[in-house]
């Protein structure tokens, strides 16, 4: 048999992840699900008054999609782990943060995509004005795979552990507070018809320091919970 | 020097040298805390615009400095278990998080009880005061993943990771000031050129800082000989000196 190459290994993976999340869509449907139902809950619990939800609506959004993230971050690696295949990647002759580069790429087709598609009928449901709408779109854009990819370092660290779940919370939310702070403030400014660019640069910086540095911290915690 | 580093690195050493240091420590401190507390609350003048109630900066600032130095060695801590496994900066690690996790709390309160003569209100959610509960966040997030992890040495190693990452929130904690103009006023001692403070008011403050210090390794050291006996209670030496 040949051995694969890198980027062979990586689509192969990638395509494993994305197979295994079409045979079971509860895997998509339930964090699109909870992130719709949540900013269902704020209208009826603060009262329909459209000048108020309009004005919150930018961080409704995002505290609903941070919070569908962070359960849905689990499902990286939790049945992985349970099955096994985990120890094989970690055997595997290819570098480990890589492939957990693959796997958080699933993770956010996944669950950030659907948010990406399903957000702009949600802001016109709360009635955020026409301007906001496309700097909603490309905030959600450039920041769920942030989510994912800060939020691997955390499934990373709790993996092993039988309740893993509400210890992963308390690491993984304040390490999003960044991301939402620029994407509630970059959506803000532009309902105000302000200039956005510097909260979406900001927004891009930390996309890239994610991606190049968080899947070795996560393949470093991997290796340390499996052990 | 390398040598004495070496061996400080070794648990019976580090136990020792510990507790030699200990009652040193608690002088110093004593001595840097008497000076402190009477150079600033009772020497120091009043503040022109903010009469006696400033006074409390000299409890609120030195904490809220701990606060980030501690993190910081933490973080230190981690890359040293990481790249060496040493044992002692496991140790070191662990027992500073709770330290600092308290210095985190002691800022916050004490911001709040000067914030209520001089804002009106407890709280206010403004950069510094927000990054500074989300650092203590991360402190509590440290103790927890310790905690649920039940093979220590794997714990060590895990909550290592966690602590070099949330290095990252320690930047955005200390250019906030700048990020976001704020409520909170600008920083006044950092300014090297013409520190905006007068020095009756600067010398009792870097007492406090220096007292602080000290305290916290007074503190860590203390909690380290007992993380220490608890660990290595299987090992040779902690038998020998039960048996002493």
């Amino acid at each position: 048999m040949n051995r694969l190459s890198l980027s062979q290994a990586f689509i192969y993976l990638l395509r494993r992840d994305l197979t295994l999340a079409f045979r079971n869509r509860a895997e998509f449907a339930n964090p699109l699900l909870f992130f719709i139902m949540v900013i269902t809950l704020f209208p009826l619990a603060i009262g329909a008054v459209p000048e108020l939800l309009a004005r919150i609506a930018p961080g409704i959004i995002w505290v609903a999609a941070l919070l569908a993230a962070m359960l849905s971050l689990e499902s990286i690696f939790r049945s992985d782990f349970d099955d096994g295949s985990l120890d094989q990647l970690l055997m595997s002759a290819h570098p480990m943060p890589l492939l957990v580069l693959a796997k958080v790429c699933a993770h956010w087709l996944v669950t950030g995509f659907p948010l990406l598609i399903i957000s702009p009928i949600l802001a016109e449901m709360l009635g955020m004005p026409q301007q906001a709408q496309g700097v909603l779109f490309l905030t959600i854009l450039i920041a769920t795979p942030i989510l994912s990819l800060v939020g691997s370092i955390g499934v990373a660290l709790t993996v092993g552990l039988p309740k893993g779940g509400i210890i992963l919370s308390i690491l993984v939310l304040p390490l999003y507070v960044p991301v939402l702070i620029f994407a509630a403030s970059a959506i803000e400014a532009a309902a105000g018809g302000l200039d956005v660019s510097a909260q979406i640069y900001m927004l891009l910086a930390f996309l890239f320091l994610a991606l190049s540095l968080s899947p070795v911290a996560a393949a470093a915690a991997l290796k340390i919970s499996m052990s | 020097m390398f040598l004495w580093f070496h061996k400080l690195g070794s648990p019976p050493h580090f136990y020792r040298i510990a507790g030699n240091w200990l009652p040193w420590l608690g002088t110093i401190f004593l001595l840097l805390l008497v000076a402190g507390l009477y150079g600033g609350p009772i020497l120091a003048p009043p503040d022109y615009q903010q009469g006696e109630s400033y006074r409390i900066i000299f409890i609120h600032v030195p904490s809220a400095w701990m606060s980030l130095f501690i993190y910081i060695v933490m973080a230190g801590c981690g890359v040293v278990i990481l790249v060496w496994r040493m044992k002692i900066a496991e140790i070191v690690l662990i027992s500073s998080a709770p330290i600092g996790a308290s210095f985190t709390f002691l800022a916050l309160a004490t911001g709040s009880l000067w914030g209520k003569p001089m804002w009106g209100i407890w709280w206010v959610w403004d950069a510094r005061l927000t990054s500074e509960l989300i650092l203590l966040f991360l402190y509590l997030g440290v103790i927890g993943l310790h905690g649920a992890i039940e093979d220590k040495r794997v714990a060590t190693r895990a909550v290592a990771i966690l602590a070099i990452v949330g290095m990252v929130n320690i930047p955005i904690i200390h250019y906030s000031v700048e990020w976001w103009n704020s409520l909170h006023q600008g920083p006044t001692v950092t300014k090297f050129d013409k520190p905006s403070i007068h020095w009756s008011m600067l010398i009792p403050l870097l007492l406090m800082a220096l007292a602080f210090q000290v305290y916290y390794l007074l503190a860590l050291f203390q909690s380290c000989r007992t993380e220490l006996l608890q660990r290595e209670r299987n090992s040779r030496w902690v038998e020998e000196l039960i048996a002493k």
